[in-house]
């Protein structure tokens, strides 16, 4: 115990100093005289995330030879475990010089405490208010001041689909069904035909899952309505899209919740034990890196009823106040912005870059076909990634969507629904 | 005085450095703790206003806290009954003199020394929640694989995805790894009761059933209240082991007041977060002062 006790004292007295470190004006810092290490932290610790991330650190040390990067990464739990490990430092007053965060309502959180610097004269700088499309500007800025640099761009609205389990059951692969009813319908005959139909995973990807039916059923005007007190939680739409969504449900693996993430589920489409997956654009790299061809293998659609919406997330990077070295953030800041980092970065993750001038030929089939979406359909906000509501929100709406999967009470889940959106919403 | 100062100074000095660590790191924080769930911090802001207790009203007002503590019940007196079954089941075997003794007290006894965590990754795969008559049947694995493979398919449930029961399944691995330390408890309990007790009993001519009815088991007695508070405080606890099972901490069915404080934890909710803490500790306490109490007053007599 005493040891311990020690231990603990030793690693308080640590960061008490740490604390008093940081320094010269953010203003000021200019990131071509920077030096030093540049601590990034993400959740980017295996898989595509990974690779992209290294992609990123190549342009990175060949922009800036001075510097060295030190990667933060902490794995597991679709970074929630990120997200707490990160929490802490930032309430202890030891923050990384830059750290990943879901733009939109995620960004709230740490706007709210105060923990993130202004970027809005950065980005005059770097000129990326004509790099990013106006649509994403609007969703990064609060009170007028922008905060994150985002550094990619992911789809949460697809579906994947296995070509082979399709055939069997008589679906043409290349006519998506064109609305929920019509591909319920097709669900019917690959349950005929023997196989699971839709394969899905635990919470998370459940409420995914959810958010895809809410938008099918309500539309995008409504759905982003939900997420701003304009759509009424008790109407009887948003009753059709539970019992839509119960639906679903009834179609999937039974196994759901002991499945370990996205992951497991995309697998059980690409070994053709599954016909359908409704996940993010990330499903892609893993398609990819299993050596799957699109259009053979496996294809892919917009979850019917979405077509036309682009359900968005991104991954963006920030500015902490009290940054060891701000100089060397804006350094990072300029190579994920940049051109190449931006290409580098989403040619291996799998998502698109969120810079509209990157050139799209370097970029797979499914990317390409992505960012001509991302031109031209309506933009939404991501539920299960953080871009539509704050973590507090999104939190106990997963209780409740996790609660559902067990009774499948309609009326429970509408009402505890809607009592969250009225406890959280202003 | 100076004498008392001799006597009593380099003592104090060596174990004050531990007191003074104690006090701050353990019972500081508890305070901090119990400071925090009386404020209406539920989100990341740095706002902070003092509300009392309602928090813990509230919590105890919400339906999904009163599932996980019923969740928490279960599976208390689940893991509680099979640990004592199968540990006195175990060591009254081999307290009788018997071949192999020595092999069979390793081989029980050897789960506690895996990890809660380690032992969580393979009881996963084991508690599979697939059944070979679903769809997607041919993907079964772990143990409903095994039971249909034996020609005891009927067997097969959904384990710990069950809404109701599910939380019960969770005892499984636990009494697996704390069966072998009950057993360890009662083995020496046996081997504490002199054999001319059991000579004696003999001689005035006890069947066998009344030995153990009348002169053995009112002598495990101590043994068994230890047995109860160690695995009871350990069921209380139970964390690690249900989150390497269980993938996803935000799974409605096997909600634990201990799994709900990290979920709260994470989605930045701290007030609600350190409430359940301290409800927590509370219940430990409950567990394990009166034990204490009851020792010390053995200990005096």
């Amino acid at each position: 115990m005493r040891r311990v006790s020690l231990l603990a004292s030793v690693a308080a007295a640590g960061l008490l100093l740490s604390a008093c470190g940081g320094g010269s004006s953010v203003e000021e810092a200019n990131p071509t005289e920077a030096t030093g290490s540049v601590g990034v932290f993400t959740w980017w610790a295996d898989g595509s995330e990974k690779v992209g991330l290294d992609a990123l650190v190549d342009i990175f040390d060949e922009q800036y030879p001075d510097l060295t990067f030190d990667n933060l990464a902490v794995a597991g739990g679709a970074g929630s475990q990120a997200k707490s490990v990160l929490a802490a430092n930032l309430k202890s007053g030891n923050p990384p010089d830059s750290f990943q965060a879901h733009a939109g309502a995620e960004l709230q959180d740490y706007i709210n405490a105060d923990q993130l610097e202004d970027l809005s004269s950065f980005y005059e700088e770097a000129q990326l208010n004509e790099a990013f499309p106006q649509d994403l500007l609007d969703r990064l800025t609060v009170d007028g001041k922008i905060y994150s640099v985002p550094s990619n761009i992911h789809r949460a609205n697809v579906v994947w689909a296995n070509v082979e389990v399709l055939e069997e059951a008589g679906l043409d692969p290349n006519s998506p069904p064109a609305d929920l009813d019509a591909w319920f319908a097709d669900m019917d005959k690959i349950k005929e035909s023997g196989t699971t139909p839709l394969a899905v995973a635990g919470t998370w990807t459940q409420v995914q899952l959810f958010e895809n039916i809410l938008l099918a059923t309500l539309g995008a005007e409504a759905y982003s309505g939900l997420w701003d007190g304009t759509t009424d939680w008790r109407s009887p739409e948003v009753t059709k899209a539970i019992e839509n969504y119960k639906k679903a449900l009834s179609y999937t693996n039974s196994d759901r919740d002991t499945l370990s993430d996205w992951g497991p589920a995309t697998q059980l489409v690409e070994d053709g034990a599954a016909a359908y997956n409704v996940m993010g654009d990330w499903a892609e790299a893993k398609f990819a890196q299993d050596g799957l061809k699109p259009g053979t293998d496996y294809v892919y659609f917009p979850t019917p009823g979405t077509d036309g919406v682009f359900d968005f997330l991104a991954d963006s990077f920030t500015l902490p106040k009290g940054a060891p070295n701000p100089a060397g953030s804006k350094a990072w800041l300029t190579t994920i912005s940049s051109v190449e980092g931006q290409q580098a970065f989403n040619a291996a993750k799998g998502s698109i870059p969120a810079r509209t001038d990157v050139p799209s030929d370097e970029f797979g089939e499914y990317q390409q076909s992505a960012i001509e979406d991302f031109s031209s359909d309506t933009i939404v906000s991501s539920l299960a990634h953080g871009a539509a509501v704050p973590v507090a929100w999104l939190n106990e709406l997963s209780t409740a969507v996790s609660k559902f999967g067990g009774p499948q009470d309609v009326a429970a889940l509408q009402e505890s629904a809607a009592s969250i959106a009225e406890k959280f919403a202003q | 005085m100076f004498a008392k100062i001799r006597t009593w100074g380099p003592a104090l000095a060596l174990i004050s450095p531990t007191i003074i660590l104690l006090g701050i790191f353990v019972y500081g924080l508890i305070a901090q703790n119990v400071q925090i769930s009386m404020t209406n911090q539920h989100t990341s802001l740095p706002r902070a206003d003092f509300v009392g207790l309602d928090n813990y009203f509230r919590l105890f007002g919400d339906a999904d806290f009163q599932h996980s503590l019923r969740n928490l019940l279960l599976l208390t007196v689940v893991f509680l009954a099979g640990t004592l079954i199968f540990g006195f089941l175990w060591a009254w075997i081999l307290e009788r003199p018997s071949f192999g003794e020595g092999f069979f007290r390793s081989v029980y006894l050897f789960p506690m020394a895996v990890s809660f965590i380690a032992s969580g990754v393979v009881w996963r795969w084991l508690l599979s929640s697939l059944q070979t008559d679903q769809p997607g049947g041919e993907r079964t694995t772990g143990l409903n694989r095994l039971l249909e493979s034996i020609g005891l398919g009927f067997l097969q449930n959904s384990w710990w995805s069950d809404p109701n029961w599910g939380v019960a399944a969770i005892a499984v691995p636990a009494i697996w790894q704390l069966s072998g330390y009950v057993m360890a408890l009662f083995l020496a309990g046996f081997r504490g009761i002199p054999d001319e007790l059991r000579e004696a009993a003999r001689i005035d001519g006890c069947s066998e059933w009344k030995l153990y009815r009348h002169v053995i088991f009112p002598q495990l007695s101590p043994v068994m209240l230890s047995a109860v508070i160690i695995i009871g405080h350990m069921s209380l606890k139970l964390f690690d082991l249900i989150r390497a099972i269980v993938p996803d901490a935000n799974t409605y069915d096997i909600q634990v007041p201990a799994t709900m404080m990290w979920v709260k934890y994470i989605g930045s909710d701290y007030a609600d977060s350190a409430a359940i803490g301290t409800i927590m500790l509370i219940l430990v306490a409950l567990v394990v002062v009166p034990y204490l109490v009851y020792t010390s007053r053995q200990e005096k007599r």
